[in-house]
């Protein structure tokens, strides 16, 4: 075309600079444009965006639909769909919620607060999820019923399941153990969460130059050492400012003179105390590395993503394509009753209408983060971060006194909109879906 | 008489009422290339995919090495060693060279993870004997050419170390270049005593490579000849007159 004949002064050299560095064009576009999002927010907002108090409660409410979010990737990577995920994960959070109040202290006889009843809630809404989940599948992958329709009855069903099953009320309250994932209630406090971070990006840079090594051993190409040390760089301060935003929020001196009182202590004079790192935002990294092992370096991923590249060659190939949708649908349903716990722990009740629309939620941030409807395209950090982009869309727009109507407007347009925008993108990188 | 490798006996399939393949018997021997030729629709590619696990036949039997074989799936045909190249390539677009050359075979490490830069090195390794000029190891396959591709679904088949090969027109997207190295390749296989089904619609390829030809129409075996015993003509007369050779028209 015309362009290659008049380059652009600088842009080789920019183009060259990022082809260096191996960073993927897209997942910067989509930084840039988080990064931009929140600006204009803390603009508009005199500053009270950009606030750790607000980071941390923006990261709180992302987790649920992230964690989702992420098993959403590999449904939408073998061309399927899953349309029920809020009503699923509102049947598990009434499984859950009934487990705690009624079932495990009345039936079994375990007394209220008893340690066990968190663990066997949690294990009974994940049984749960999981076997709905794996029904999901087998009716696609065996029965051969579209996951549109399948999905689309599961979220009439899970949905009035769980109404079902609480007669519509709100269950409460839940075992103060339990309560730990939901976000405030659980955090790391300041040096468990320097700890987690270090960890984290110590790892981080392992695996960078684990790659590398084994890279030159086949002798294969590797970037420059500058290269790799500025991505390492980057990567650790990164980890390393999110965990001191997070550090920075202090809880309330009220609180935590209430937390001294619970004690039977009196607080200290000018004593003051972080909440750190919430533990559900810990629950979503660890389900975030575990979904891209899966994704990335597991036959089971490596299958995953054959089969939405083509479904006949991986027929071919000997991979059973119909056993893989029953394992993909059972791993979304146990995700959504992580997200159950999340979520039940966040509202400390189950409420009829936990999960509501969670559904487009969480197959938008799939989409935004670059999950191709057409199959065998995406990656679970383009979710989580779609997850975030729309969380903060919401929040902001929030902060800044939109209207509710028009907030929805805003977020269904820029759903669309990012969708056209990767459209461009692919076909301008020449990418073939 | 030695047992023969791969014997299809009177084989039918049908789609709906179609009757793709209808009676058909071929068989093959250690070291040999027998040429499928038909016109198109004839039903070689559904012949070769009861073989290849990919169809199951209504009604016929399959031996191997003499034994009754029962193939449901493409991984029974593996574990026969047979191998194929499918007309269409069976190719997922997105994943890379690698990723397709080991699709359902990938070498792990001890851990149980996929070890792609192990699998990386084997593909460099086949595709600078299949292919020299090949570069394109990091790009999806989606990103390579025709020809690529072929070289690509070749690889995976000769790589296994299959018994008995498939090939369904393993040339028509490749340069005359490549298409020498693949018959030089055929030549090389048949040597180390693999029989191999080739189809295709060049008849020259076919007369210099195989030495015995099966010809279909409309589903049915029109007849078998050994190349020696017929000429271009006498094959192009089975194929679109589906005559035998010496017979009347
Ligand atoms: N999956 C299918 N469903 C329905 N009909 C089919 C299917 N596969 C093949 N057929 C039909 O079976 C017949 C034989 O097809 P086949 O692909 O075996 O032909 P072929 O000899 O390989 O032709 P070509 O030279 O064009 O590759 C054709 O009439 C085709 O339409
Ligand atoms: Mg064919």
């Amino acid at each position: 075309m015309t362009d290659t004949s008049h380059p652009v002064p600088g842009a080789a050299k920019r183009r060259s600079l990022l082809d260096t560095l191996e960073i993927d064009t897209r997942l910067l576009g989509m930084i840039g444009a988080f990064l931009v999002l929140c600006i204009v927010f803390n603009v508009f907002t005199d500053g009270r965006f950009l606030t750790p108090r607000n980071v941390f409660n923006l990261t709180i409410q992302t987790v649920s639909v992230a964690i989702m979010a992420t098993g959403m990737v590999f449904i939408i990577v073998t061309r399927h769909i899953d349309l029920s995920v809020g009503a699923l994960l509102a049947t598990c959070s009434a499984v859950m919620a009934m487990m705690q109040t009624a079932i495990l202290p009345d039936v079994i006889g375990l007394p209220l607060g008893h340690p066990m009843i968190w663990v066997l809630a949690a294990i009974t809404g994940m049984l749960t999820g999981t076997l709905i989940g794996a029904f999901h599948g087998w009716l696609v992958g065996y029965l051969s019923i579209p996951a549109f329709i399948v999905t689309l009855g599961g979220l009439l069903v899970w949905r009035n399941v769980a109404w079902y099953l609480t007669n519509g009320q709100t269950i409460g309250p839940l075992d103060p153990t339990f309560l730990i994932f939901g976000g405030t209630n659980g955090t790391l406090g300041e040096t468990w969460s320097w700890i987690v971070g270090a960890i984290a990006a110590a790892a981080a840079v392992a695996i960078l130059f684990q790659s590398r090594r084994k890279k030159s051993a086949h002798g294969f190409p590797v970037k420059p050492m500058w290269a790799e040390v500025t991505i390492s760089g980057i990567v650790v301060a990164a980890i390393m400012g999110f965990v001191a935003t997070l550090n920075a929020y202090e809880i309330p001196s009220r609180r935590l003179e209430r937390m001294f009182e619970d004690r039977g202590e009196i607080m200290p004079e000018g004593f003051t105390a972080s909440y750190g790192m919430p533990i559900s935002v810990l629950l979503l990294i660890i389900v975030a590395i575990g979904m891209t092992v899966i994704a990335q370096r597991t036959r089971l991923g490596r299958y995953i993503f054959a089969t939405g590249g083509n479904p006949d060659a991986a027929e071919l190939s000997g991979i059973n394509t119909r056993m893989l949708t029953v394992k993909v649908f059972a791993l979304m349903g146990a995700l959504c009753a992580l997200s159950a716990i999340v979520a039940s722990a966040r509202l400390s009740n189950h409420s009829n209408d936990i999960g509501t629309l969670d559904e487009l939620r969480v197959i938008a941030a799939a989409v935004i983060g670059g999950t191709a409807l057409a199959g065998g395209l995406g990656t679970i950090y383009g979710a989580i971060l779609g997850a975030l982009i729309m969380q903060s869309l919401q929040s902001g727009m929030a902060m800044v006194g939109v209207d509710a109507p028009l907030q929805n407007i805003v977020v269904g347009a820029v759903l669309v909109a990012a969708v056209l925008i990767d459209i461009i993108y692919r076909k301008r990188t020449g990418a073939k879906i | 008489m030695t047992t023969p490798l791969v014997e299809m006996r009177d084989i039918s399939i049908s789609f709906g009422g179609i009757k793709a393949v209808d009676h058909v018997s071929v068989d093959l021997y250690p070291g040999e290339v027998v040429g499928l030729l038909g016109h198109n629709g004839a039903g070689k590619s559904t012949l070769i995919k009861v073989l290849s696990g990919a169809y199951k036949a209504d009604s016929g039997k399959i031996f191997i090495n003499g034994e009754e074989a029962t193939i449901n799936s493409p991984r029974d045909a593996r574990r026969y060693n047979v191998e194929t190249i499918y007309q269409t390539l069976a190719l997922a677009d997105n994943l890379d060279a690698a990723s397709n050359l080991f699709l359902g075979r990938e070498l792990v490490t001890p851990f149980g993870l996929v070890d792609d830069g192990q699998m990386e090195a084997e593909t460099r390794k086949i595709m600078a004997r299949l292919n020299p000029n090949f570069q394109k190891f990091a790009e999806p396959v989606s990103a390579l050419s025709g020809g690529q591709r072929q070289s690509v679904a070749i690889a995976r088949a000769v790589y296994f170390n299959a018994k008995i090969l498939i090939m369904d027109e393993p040339t028509a997207a490749l340069g005359p270049q490549e298409t020498k190295m693949v018959a030089e390749l055929i030549q090389e296989l048949k040597k180390q005593g693999l029989g191999i089904f080739l189809i295709s619609h060049d008849i020259h390829d076919v007369m210099d490579l195989c030495d015995r030809v099966s010809v279909m129409k409309n589903g049915q075996l029109v007849g078998t000849e050994r190349v020696e015993d017929v000429t271009d003509d006498d094959i192009l007369g089975m194929i679109i007159l589906g005559k035998k050779p010496g017979q009347a028209a």
